[in-house]
Parts: C-alpha cells; structure tokens; sequence
C-alpha cells in the first residue's frame, strides 16, 4: 500500500519535471534572447538533476548541479556578455533555412519513439533497486576504468591550456 | 515506473536539441543545445542503470559530464576569439574553410 503511495508520487514528480525540462528546452531553442536561452537551459538542466534523484543516482544529481549549473551556466553567461554588445532581443539568431529542422527532429523523434515502444513497452523499473553509493562509483572510476579517467584528466588539462592560449591577447 | 518514460524524455531533449543545433546560427546557442543533447544521454545511461542495477551507467554519466565541461570551455574560448575576430559568432559567416 505504502509503496504504490510512493510510486504513484513518483510518476506525478516525474510528470511534472519532465513537463518542465520540455517547456524550457524549447524555449532554448525558439527564445530570441540569448540570455533567455541560458537561463532556461538552467531550468532544463535543474530538472535533469531531480530527474537523476528520481533515478537513484543522488551522486551524479549533486555533481550534474556543482558542475552544470554552478561552472557551465556562468561560462555561458561569461561568453554571452563578452560576445555582444548589448543584451536584449536579436533578430537573426537563427539560420535562414531553420524550418529544414524541424522535419529533420520529427523523423528523428518518431524512429525513436517507435524503437523504444517496440522494444521496452511498458516494462517496469525494479521496484526496489539496487542503492549504488558513491564508494560502489569510485570502485568502478579507480578500478576497471581508470584508463579512461586518465584520458579524461588529459582531456580536461588540454581544455585548460587549450581556452588559455586561444583566449589570451597578444 | 516504467522503463520507456525516462527513455522517451531523452529521446525528446534529443530531437529538441538536434532542432537547435541545425536551426541556430548564434555559436553560444549551439553550444547550449549540444548541452541539452549531452543531458538527454546522461539521463537515458542513468534510467538504465538503474534498470540493470549496475554502477556502469553513473561512471559513463560521470564521464560525459566532465567531458562536457571541457568542450563548453574549448567552444566558448573558440566563440570570443573568432568574435574578436570578426565582431561576429554567426556561424554562417564563417566560410574560410570552404573549398
């Protein structure tokens, strides 16, 4: 009884999030503001977060709002007011043949969605999942994959040096 | 829960994102719609792991998000060099590597 409460709780947060995280990552798309964009983009990636609490993962929801929203969100506000001028309405942030998007997103969507009935129908979750805490995940990134996470610090130390020196005047 | 609700909330940031990276022409908002790609991956890797009950799915989240972080700061340090430039981040202006 309790735990069909707790389900029930779970779709409508579910319903509620995603409907959200829709709203906003089309108004990411269709704003004529580019500060607009950024600050939906925070609603869509905020909703990403409880998304990922809904899924058990409360580790990657807190790393998703130290990194995304905390650091990605102000490089995108950064790079907004150093790029233009002004900060209002635009008129040409969108290509000339945009419309070619749309049915492009469409068939996409629809393949999709096709697959995905045919292949998970209405397949439950596990009503009790397994909890992976963090130690489980640091298992994992310092046991079979370290070799990619070396990648990964490699790949952040050149990002650095990299924005450095293409960013640097001289 | 089902399985298919969280995959069909990533396949719909997928197409709004795929959307947005064709119809853009502002490189600041292509970032942002490559981010929202990025997103809908992240939570179709967790939906599974939760699905499967293995840890892989976070580790690759984890990954995706940090490789994510650095593709923000390389592309938005490349955004103010060619506005430098040029005084402009349209995308369709940039055409010295046409053949």
């Amino acid at each position: 009884m309790f735990a069909a409460e707790l389900l029930v709780a779970q779709n409508i947060g579910f319903a509620v999030i995603a409907l959200a995280m829709i709203v906003g990552a089309l108004r990411v798309v269709t704003t004529n503001n580019v500060v607009h964009a950024a600050l939906w983009l925070v609603v869509v990636l905020s909703g990403a977060a409880a998304q990922y609490v809904l899924l058990a993962a409360e580790f990657v929801a807190i790393t998703q709002v130290l990194v995304y929203i905390g650091a990605v969100m102000v490089l995108f506000l950064f790079g907004t007011m150093l790029t233009r001028a002004r900060i209002g309405t635009e008129r040409d942030l969108n290509n000339t043949y945009w419309r070619l998007g749309i049915p492009v997103a469409g068939v996409l969507f629809a393949a999709m969605a096709i697959a995905l009935a045919s292949s998970f129908g209405d397949e439950q979750l596990p009503k009790e999942p397994r909890v992976i805490g963090v130690q489980e995940i640091s298992d994992q990134i310092f046991g079979p994959y370290l070799l990619p996470f070396w990648a990964l610090s490699f790949v952040l130390l050149a990002a650095i040096i990299g924005a450095i020196v293409l960013a640097r005047k001289d | 829960m089902l399985t298919s609700q969280f995959l069909l909330l990533g396949a719909i940031l997928f197409c709004i994102g795929v959307y947005g990276v064709i119809a853009r022409k502002n490189a600041v908002l292509v970032l942002m719609s490559i981010e929202l790609i990025l997103n809908s991956v992240n939570i179709n890797l967790l939906a599974f792991a939760l699905r499967n009950g293995s840890a892989d799915g976070h580790t690759f989240a984890l990954y995706i998000i940090a490789v994510a972080a650095a593709e923000v700061g390389v592309g938005l340090a490349m955004v103010l060099l060619i506005y430098r430039n040029r005084r402009s981040i349209g995308l369709d202006e940039l055409s010295e590597m046409r053949g």
